[in-house]
C-alpha cells in the first residue's frame, strides 16, 4: 500500500504543477508562493512540527495555520490565520494559510487541550465549525481560535522553560522568538519540543485591549494570487487523465427527461459518453418534492456527457435531442405563485397563519381606529448568480474518492460523497479550493452529488461544469415574500397599533422541516418579531407559508435580505403620516439605550441628513439588523424628469461590536451594498411554465461600473460583549434606504421590487 | 484540426475545431486557467484577454480568429506581478473573491494603453462590460488611477 501512497502523492502534486499549483499557501509580502497541494493537508511539510491540529512551525518560523472556513472573497484566509496569530505572537510576515482537512475533520474529536479549557462549543469534532454562513466566520470561532494560539505559545514558552532550567513566567514570545534572561531562541527550534508538552491548565485568551495584531488593516493573503491569475478555483482544477462533462437536467425542477438521443452526437469529435441523471439512471439518490433528502439534493432527473474538452461535451450536449415532461408544474408561474399568496395575505382569518407577536389588541385598536395607514408590499424570487458557475471535479476509484469544489460546507460535501459512493468516510477526501463567490448557493451540495456520481460512473478524473444558463436554470433562489402592514396613529401622530402579515415560501420547510416552531420560521421573520427596532403599545406579527415546487435556499442575509425593504418602507410611510421627519420618527420609537439608536444617529450626522431638497433629489433611510450586527444606511439619490434614477452615495453605519481588521469590514459592508443595491434595482427572477426564465447576464441584469454609487462607511461600534458578523449584515438596508430616497425625491412610493418595473417619471 | 497559436508570446500548437471559443482552448487545450467562463456570451468580461493589444472577449472570440496574432492573458502580463495595475490591485486590496479580476485587470490594462490618465468617464466607459459580484468597483476605480500615476513615475 506504501506504494500506492507514494504514487498518489506524485500523481496528485504533477497535477497541481500542471495547474500553476492547486495549493492555497500563501507567504506575505507580495513574494507568495503557492506550494503544490499535498495529500493530506494536516502533514507538516519539510521539517516541519504540527503543534496542535491549527498550526504547524516549521524550522524557518514559517507557522501555517488551518482555516476551517471556506475563501469566497470575505477574507477569511486572513482573518482566520490573525486571530490565531494574536495569540501566538508569532512573527506575521511568515504566515501562510490552508485550508484543514475535512477528513481529518470528521473522524477525529476536538483537541484535550480544548476541551480543558471551554473553548470548544461548537461541535465535537477536531475543527469545530466548517461551514461558512450566516457571517459567522469571526464571531463563531474567535474563541477557538484565540485558544489554539494561546495554548500553542504556552507550550512553546513551556518548552523554552525546560531547555534553559527557568520557570515558565520569565520567558516573553513575541515575533516568533522566545526570550528569558540572555537567552532566547526561536518557535522553530522549540517546536518539537512544545508538542509534547502537556500543561495543568490552559491559558486564558485576551480581551480585546490586549490586541496588538487585531484590529490592524494587514494585507489580505490572498491578494497576489488574484491579480496573476494563479488562484485556484474549482473551475480551474486540471488533473491527468481528466475528462469534462456538461450536464443539462430539467428546467422545470420536478420535471423529467423522457429520452435523449444520444447516437445523434456520439460521433463527434471527443465525445466520449453519456449519462442519464437521477430517476432511472445513475445516482443513489433521484429528486423528488415530497421528501426532504430528496428535494435538497437528490438528482434532478436530466443527462450527462463526457468529452475530452469542457467545449466539446457542451457543444455534444446542446445538440442532442431531449424530451422533457414538466412533471405537473408547466403551468406554475410567478405570478400565479405570488397571486396565491397574496390572496392569502388579504385574507387575515385565513387558518394558515401562525402568531409570532401578540401584544396587546393589534386587531381591535387598528378596526376601531379612525387614522389608519395600510400597505401590502412584495418581494421577488433571486438568484445568487454566482460569478463562479457551478462545478465540481470528481475521481472516484474503488477505495478512494477525491472531490475537489469550492464549497462553503465540506462537511456536508463529504457526507454527501460518502452516501453517493458508498465509500467509508476516511476514503473520501474534499479539497475545497477558492470559490468564486458562493453568497449562500455553495452550501447545498447538489452539484458534489452530480459530479461524485458521474465520477463514480466513469471510474476516471471527471470535471463537471455548469454553463451559465444551467446555472441560473438550476437556481435555489431567495424566496419570495409578501407583508401586510397595518398601523394605527393616535390624536397626537403617535403610533398606537402595528399589526403585520408576512407570507413566504419558507427555506425551513423546504430543506429544515424540524426547524420550524410553531408554524414559524424565525429566518422567514428576521427583524419583524423579537427584535423589531421599533416599539408599538399594541403589536401583532402573524405569519403563513405557502411554498412551491421552486427549491429555496439561504442568499446573502437571508430573511433580512427582504424584510427590511418592507418594514423600513412602512416605517417611512407611516412617518410620512404622522407629519414626521423619518429619521427622528425611528429614534421616537426606539426605548432609551436600544442598541438601535447609535448606528441610526451616526449614518443621519455622518450623510447630513436632511428633508429639504429640490424635486429630483431625496434622502431615504434604512436599518436592519442581521446577525448579530445592526447597520443603517442613508441612501442619496437624483431622478431626472424622465424619471432616469441614480444613486448618488450611500452612507452606511455599522455596529458589529468589535472590528478585527477594519478594511475587511469596509470591504464588506461596500460588497453587501452593491449586492443589495443590484437586488433591488434589478433583481427578479420570473418563473414561466414552471421554470426559471432568466438564465445569464443579458436578463438577470448586474450593477456596473457605471452606476456605482459613492460609499461611506462609518464605525459606530458599541464594544462590550457584543461580536456581530460583517459578510451580510449591509444588505439588508439598501434596498428601503433607496426607494424611500425615491419617494422623498419624487413622492412615488415602490412596495414592489425590483425598482426597475416602476416608471419614476 | 491543427491550429498554431501565440499566447503570452509562446507559440501551441492545438487540435480543436476552429469555431472553439478561444477561452476554452486557453483553458483546457492550453492549461491558462487565470483567464474565467462566466457567461458565455459577452455580457461580463470573466473572460477578456488581449488580442494584437485590443480588449477581447475570448468566450465569443473564435480560436481561428486568433491564429497569427499576439494573444495576451493575466498569465502574461508580467512575469511577477508587476504590472503597475497588478501592483495598484495588490496596494488597495482590491479582489474579494478574485474570480472576475483577471477580466478587470486584462479591461483596465486595455483602458490605460488607450488613455494613460483615464479620467472616471473613461474608467466607466472602459469598465462596465465587467460585472463583479463582490462589488469592488470602488477599488477597481482608485486602483486605476493609482497603477496610471506608478505607470507615469
Amino acid at each position: 500500500m506504501s506504494t500506492m501512497k507514494l504514487n498518489r502523492r506524485k500523481f496528485i502534486v504533477a497535477s497541481a504543477s500542471a495547474a500553476g499549483g492547486l495549493m492555497l499557501a500563501f507567504r506575505i509580502p507580495a513574494g507568495a508562493r503557492a506550494d503544490a497541494m499535498m495529500e493530506e493537508p494536516w502533514m507538516a511539510g519539510e521539517g516541519g512540527q504540527e503543534v496542535n491540529a491549527w498550526l504547524v512551525i516549521d524550522p524557518d518560523d514559517t507557522v501555517t495555520i488551518r482555516v476551517g472556513q471556506s475563501e469566497m472573497g470575505e477574507g477569511v484566509f486572513t482573518a482566520m490565520p490573525m486571530l490565531v496569530a494574536e495569540e501566538l505572537q508569532c512573527d506575521w510576515s511568515k504566515v501562510r494559510a490552508v485550508y484543514a482537512d475535512v477528513n481529518r475533520h470528521v473522524q477525529s474529536t476536538v483537541e484535550p487541550y480544548m476541551v480543558a479549557a471551554g473553548a470548544a462549543k461548537e461541535t465535537d469534532q477536531l475543527y469545530q465549525r466548517m461551514a461558512t454562513g450566516g457571517s459567522g466566520a469571526v464571531r463563531r470561532s474567535r474563541k477557538y481560535l484565540h485558544q489554539a494560539g494561546a495554548s500553542a505559545r504556552e507550550r512553546l514558552k513551556q518548552a523554552a522553560a525546560n531547555a534553559w532550567g527557568v520557570e515558565r513566567s520569565a520567558v516573553t514570545a513575541a515575533d516568533s522568538v522566545l526570550r528569558a534572561g540572555n537567552k532566547s531562541g526561536t518557535y522553530g527550534e522549540f517546536a518539537a519540543a512544545a508538542a509534547t508538552i502537556e500543561l495543568e491548565s490552559e491559558p486564558a485568551i485576551k480581551t480585546p485591549d490586549q490586541f496588538t495584531l487585531l484590529g490592524k488593516s494587514v494585507p489580505r493573503l490572498d491578494t497576489p494570487h488574484k491579480t496573476d491569475g494563479s488562484a485556484v478555483y474549482g473551475i480551474d482544477v486540471q488533473l491527468p487523465d481528466m475528462v469534462h462533462a456538461a450536464v443539462e437536467v430539467s428546467p422545470v425542477p420536478g420535471g423529467r427527461l423522457v429520452s435523449f438521443d444520444f447516437d445523434a452526437v456520439k460521433d463527434r469529435p471527443g465525445v466520449i459518453t453519456a449519462f442519464r441523471l437521477g430517476e432511472g439512471g445513475i445516482g443513489k439518490l433521484p429528486y423528488r418534492l415530497d421528501e426532504v433528502a430528496n428535494r435538497t439534493n437528490g438528482l434532478l432527473s436530466g443527462v450527462a456527457v463526457v468529452a475530452d474538452t469542457y467545449y466539446r461535451a457542451l457543444t455534444a450536449l446542446q445538440l442532442m435531442p431531449k424530451e422533457w415532461d414538466a412533471g405537473g408544474h408547466g403551468d406554475v408561474s410567478d405570478e400565479s405563485i405570488i397571486a396565491g399568496a397574496l390572496e392569502v395575505l388579504g385574507n387575515p382569518d385565513d387558518a394558515t397563519y401562525n402568531p409570532a407577536v401578540s401584544e396587546g389588541d393589534a386587531r381591535g385598536v387598528i378596526g376601531a381606529s379612525a387614522d389608519k395607514v395600510e400597505a401590502t408590499y412584495v418581494t421577488p424570487y433571486l438568484d445568487h448568480a454566482c460569478m463562479e458557475p457551478m462545478n465540481c471535479t470528481a475521481h472516484v476509484t474503488a477505495d478512494r474518492a477525491d472531490i475537489w469544489v469550492g464549497t462553503q460546507n465540506p462537511p456536508g460535501a463529504h457526507d454527501v460523497v460518502v452516501e453517493e459512493t458508498g465509500l467509508a468516510p476516511e476514503q473520501v477526501h474534499v479539497h475545497n479550493t477558492f470559490l468564486g463567490t458562493g453568497f449562500g448557493r455553495r452550501f447545498r451540495s447538489d452539484e458534489v452529488r452530480q459530479a461524485a456520481a458521474i465520477g463514480a460512473a466513469l471510474g476516471r478524473p471527471v470535471k463537471m461544469v455548469w454553463s451559465r444558463e444551467e446555472n441560473q436554470r438550476q437556481g435555489k433562489l431567495r424566496p419570495y415574500s409578501v407583508y401586510h402592514f397595518a398601523a394605527s396613529l393616535d390624536a397626537d401622530k403617535k403610533p398606537e397599533a402595528y399589526w403585520n402579515r408576512v407570507v413566504s415560501h419558507s427555506i425551513f420547510n423546504h430543506l429544515i422541516p424540524q426547524f420550524l416552531k410553531d408554524g414559524l420560521d424565525n429566518q422567514a421573520m428576521e427583524g419583524l418579531d423579537q427584535r423589531l427596532p421599533y416599539r408599538f403599545p399594541n403589536r401583532q406579527v402573524d405569519y403563513a407559508i405557502r411554498d412551491s415546487h421552486i427549491p429555496v435556499q439561504w442568499w446573502r442575509s437571508v430573511g433580512a435580505s427582504q424584510n427590511a425593504f418592507a418594514l423600513e418602507s412602512f416605517i417611512d410611510e407611516l412617518a410620512h403620516a404622522a407629519g414626521a421627519d423619518p429619521v427622528e420618527f425611528r429614534l421616537g420609537l426606539m426605548p432609551e439605550g436600544s442598541e438601535f439608536r447609535r448606528p441610526l444617529e451616526v449614518v443621519a450626522k455622518e450623510a447630513g441628513w436632511t428633508t429639504d431638497l429640490r424635486r429630483g433629489e431625496g434622502m431615504g433611510v434604512g436599518l436592519a439588523e442581521a446577525f448579530g450586527t445592526i447597520v443603517a444606511q442613508v441612501a442619496y439619490v437624483t431622478v431626472s424628469r424622465r424619471g432616469q434614477l441614480r444613486v448618488e452615495t450611500i452612507d452606511c453605519a455599522v455596529d458589529c461590536g468589535h472590528v478585527i481588521h477594519p478594511r475587511l469590514v469596509e470591504m464588506q459592508m461596500e460588497s453587501s451594498i452593491v449586492y443589495g443595491l443590484t437586488a433591488a434595482l434589478y433583481g427578479e427572477v420570473h418563473i414561466r411554465n414552471g421554470a426559471v426564465v432568466e438564465d445569464n447576464f443579458d436578463s438577470y441584469l448586474m450593477l456596473r461600473m457605471n452606476e456605482m454609487p459613492e460609499i461611506r462607511t462609518h464605525m459606530a461600534l458599541s464594544g462590550g460583549e457584543k461580536w456581530g458578523g460583517v459578510g451580510e449584515p449591509a444588505v439588508p438596508p439598501v434596498a428601503p434606504a433607496v426607494t424611500n430616497a425615491i419617494f422623498a425625491a419624487t413622492g412615488k412610493r415602490i412596495r414592489r421590487l425590483p425598482i426597475r418595473s416602476h416608471d419614476l417619471a | 484540426m491543427s491550429l498554431t497559436l501565440t499566447i503570452n508570446g509562446t507559440s501551441h500548437t492545438v487540435d480543436v475545431e476552429p469555431e472553439t471559443p478561444l477561452l476554452w482552448v486557453l483553458r483546457d487545450n492550453i492549461g491558462l486557467t487565470g483567464t474565467k467562463y462566466g457567461c458565455g456570451i459577452s455580457k461580463c468580461g470573466a473572460c477578456t484577454v488581449h488580442i494584437d493589444g485590443r480588449k477581447a472577449f475570448s468566450c465569443s472570440t473564435k480560436v481561428s480568429a486568433a491564429v497569427g496574432k499576439e494573444v495576451t492573458t493575466i498569465e502574461g502580463l508580467s512575469d511577477d506581478n508587476s504590472h503597475p495595475l497588478q501592483v495598484a490591485w495588490i496596494e488597495e486590496d482590491v479582489p474579494q473573491c478574485g474570480y472576475c479580476q483577471s477580466g478587470q485587470i486584462m479591461a483596465a490594462a486595455a483602458l490605460l494603453e488607450a488613455r494613460p490618465d483615464p479620467s472616471d468617464l473613461d474608467i466607466d466607459a472602459g469598465m462596465s462590460d465587467n460585472i463583479c459580484r463582490c462589488g469592488t468597483y470602488a477599488r477597481i476605480r482608485k486602483a486605476i488611477h493609482r497603477a496610471a500615476e506608478i505607470a507615469q513615475g
